[in-house]
């Protein structure tokens, strides 16, 4: 395991930030070191965290108003012009509302548009399920040439951000709202395809991508103290999936389970499944959410109410685990 | 390469039109009527108005041109040819397998296109991305962006949504056609969803507009030329239409809008578009 962890993850007081201002900070260093970048927002410009960008370019911002389908669609004739759009606005309207566009214009066009969902999952809370959005994870994997991030914390949102700018790739970055505890440290390593193996262990692989592998950790703190040691792999990016670190994992411990604050139909659950089914069939249990809207409430409350916190995730796991035999090869 | 004479942009229009036949007949599907309409506006933008260089697609320095109504690619694909941007053999190819002539267009298959498009109503935003970038990011005042439309897709929403961004940035270098044919799929404009007052919605949008008749060569490039002239504003031009232009069987009627010829109407097609009542002479159809 060669993944620096920040030795304060655990404790009460470790700190805490939005992933959106690991964007923010990444966007505008992008902007920096390469003049091509330029953002694009559909009238969310602060708490999208485009604001710092803004500041610092202002001729390379370009303000939308409450027009999704223009948002990618105009990122797109700029992708043409030798642009690196950002476009940015709730995951729930983009890419929520203009799927097609960035389907077309974006995926099949081929151009290095960055699709920037902020405000995903349930931890957007209180504004309820409208706002909620989980089926993002799903729409954007589908889509043949896009790359599909979700950072966990806000370190790695800003080397996302930073990575993103160079890829010269369609791409989707799914951000985060409320405050998430910094597991990962300013060394920690991030490139767009790889996992990494955050906590070693031999009886289950635990899989976690955006805020979720957090949890995971704390799930397999937990665990430990019951005797089962799991391995914790952090999984930032869903697309193009690293199946060389998942399956090495899963190849020793027999058994997975995948966590994403989203739909695990068509989600990162499902991604890994796909995988796993085709090449070495072990259990597998799928944490998210299971074929529901959320609802309004805070947000620890609604990631308690759903299961999606490491204590109760580590129930879960544990009955899985009891009735799950190990796959061995052979099977 | 020089200017060519009305007459002669005439010519190139005829041929477009009968590659553009021959092309449909030989896919066996297709859109007729669209593609027909257009072929004196695509004369104008691929031998006048456009600054590109066919043998080098990618040059830095030209303008760009957007389809946005990707289903009346036949037209560009026969007007590309004839420009040079590919031998008219593979004309014959469209909608087939392993073509580079996508049943609509696919930027990445065929150098000289600059989008994919298909899907109605993106292709305004994508031509003002453009404009955009050209007028206040690379601040290079020489080069326009050119879009055809159609006025079908003018029901989409996303269409509005460009209109109001590129009149609030007073893009003027952005310059668009509207192919006013007054058909859609399911009828006439005005009955599937009414369009009037077109020229009042793009004047209240903040647009530059003019009318003009879509057959008119000197009216189109006249027009095109008054576009690049107006420097504070985007400019709309309403290009009035026939549908199925040239073919006396298909035009005005909006059935043709999604079907292409079978063996023996392109043959009488063909037959009419050569003769057009002697007015139009040339060498050669290649069909």
């Amino acid at each position: 395991m060669n993944y620096p962890l920040n030795p304060a993850r655990f404790d009460d007081d470790v700190t805490r930030e939005p992933i959106r201002a690991g964007f923010g900070r990444g966007l505008k260093a992008a902007g920096e070191s390469n003049e091509a970048v330029v953002a694009l927002c559909a009238d969310l410009t602060e708490s999208t965290q485009m604001h710092l960008f803004k500041e610092a370019f202002p001729t390379r911002f370009i303000e939308i108003g409450v027009a999704e389908q223009n948002l990618v669609t105009v990122a797109s004739g700029m992708a043409r012009a030798g642009k690196i759009p950002f476009t940015s606005s709730y995951a729930a309207f983009s890419p929520g509302r203009n799927w097609e566009q960035i389907r077309t214009t974006i995926a099949l066009n081929n151009q290095p548009v960055k699709v920037v969902g902020s405000h995903a999952g349930i931890s957007v809370g209180p504004d309820g399920a409208t706002h909620q959005m989980l089926e993002d994870i799903a729409l954007m994997r589908v889509l043949p040439n896009m790359v599909v991030l979700a950072p966990g914390d806000s370190i790695e949102a800003e080397k996302a951000t930073k990575a993103l700018a160079e890829n010269g790739k369609p791409s989707y970055i799914r951000l985060a709202r409320e405050k998430t505890p910094i597991f990962s440290t300013d060394d920690s390593p991030f490139e767009i395809g790889k996992a990494y193996v955050v906590r070693e262990g031999t009886d289950v692989t635990l899989l976690g991508t955006g805020t979720m592998s957090y949890q995971l950790m704390v799930a397999a703190e937990a665990l430990a103290k019951k005797g089962v040691n799991a391995e914790v792999i952090h999984v930032p990016t869903v697309k193009p999936l690293d199946s060389e670190t998942i399956l090495a994992s899963v190849k020793k411990t027999g058994r997975a389970v995948t966590a994403e604050e989203a739909q695990i139909t068509g989600g990162f659950g499902s991604a890994v499944t796909e995988l796993l089914s085709e090449v070495m069939p072990a259990p597998v249990k799928r944490l998210g959410m299971q074929d529901r809207f959320g609802e309004s409430g805070a947000p620890d409350e609604l990631l308690e109410h759903f299961g999606l916190t490491g204590e109760k995730m580590a129930k879960t796991i544990t009955t899985f685990i009891e009735k799950a035999p190990q796959y061995k090869p052979g099977y | 390469m020089g200017k060519l004479t009305t007459q002669q942009l005439q010519a190139k229009a005829n041929h477009i039109r009968e590659d553009i036949i021959s092309m449909l007949k030989e896919a066996k599907s297709g859109h007729s009527a669209g593609p027909l309409g257009l072929a004196d506006i695509f004369s104008a933008l691929y031998f006048d108005i456009l600054n590109l260089r066919p043998e080098e697609p990618e040059w830095a320095d030209r303008d760009i041109f957007f389809l946005s109504n990707g289903h009346t690619v036949p037209v560009q694909y026969a007007a590309m040819a004839e420009a040079g941007f590919f031998e008219k053999k593979e004309l014959q190819t469209l909608r087939k397998l392993g073509s580079r002539l996508q049943g609509h267009p696919e930027r990445e298959k065929l150098p000289g296109l600059e989008n994919t498009s298909g899907p109605l109503g993106s292709g305004l935003s994508q031509a003002a991305g453009y404009a955009y970038s050209l007028q206040y990011i690379d601040e290079v005042k020489h080069r326009f962006v050119y879009v055809v439309m159609g006025d079908g897709e003018l029901d989409e929403g996303n269409i509005w949504e460009a209109a109001m961004f590129a009149g609030k940035n007073k893009l003027s270098q952005l310059i668009a056609i509207v192919d006013r044919n007054n058909i859609q799929i399911d009828g006439s404009t005005e009955d599937v969803m009414p369009l009037e007052d077109l020229r009042g919605k793009w004047e209240s949008f903040g647009w530059h507009v003019l009318e003009i008749d879509g057959h008119n060569i000197e009216s189109i490039i006249d027009a095109a030329s008054q576009g690049r002239a107006v420097t504070n504003r985007p400019t709309v031009i309403i290009a009035h239409t026939i549908p199925g232009k040239g073919v006396d069987f298909m035009e005005y009627d909006y059935k043709w809008h999604g079907m292409p010829p079978n063996a023996e109407q392109a043959k009488d097609a063909l037959k009419k578009l050569r003769t057009l009542d002697g007015k139009i002479t040339h060498e050669g159809a290649g069909v």
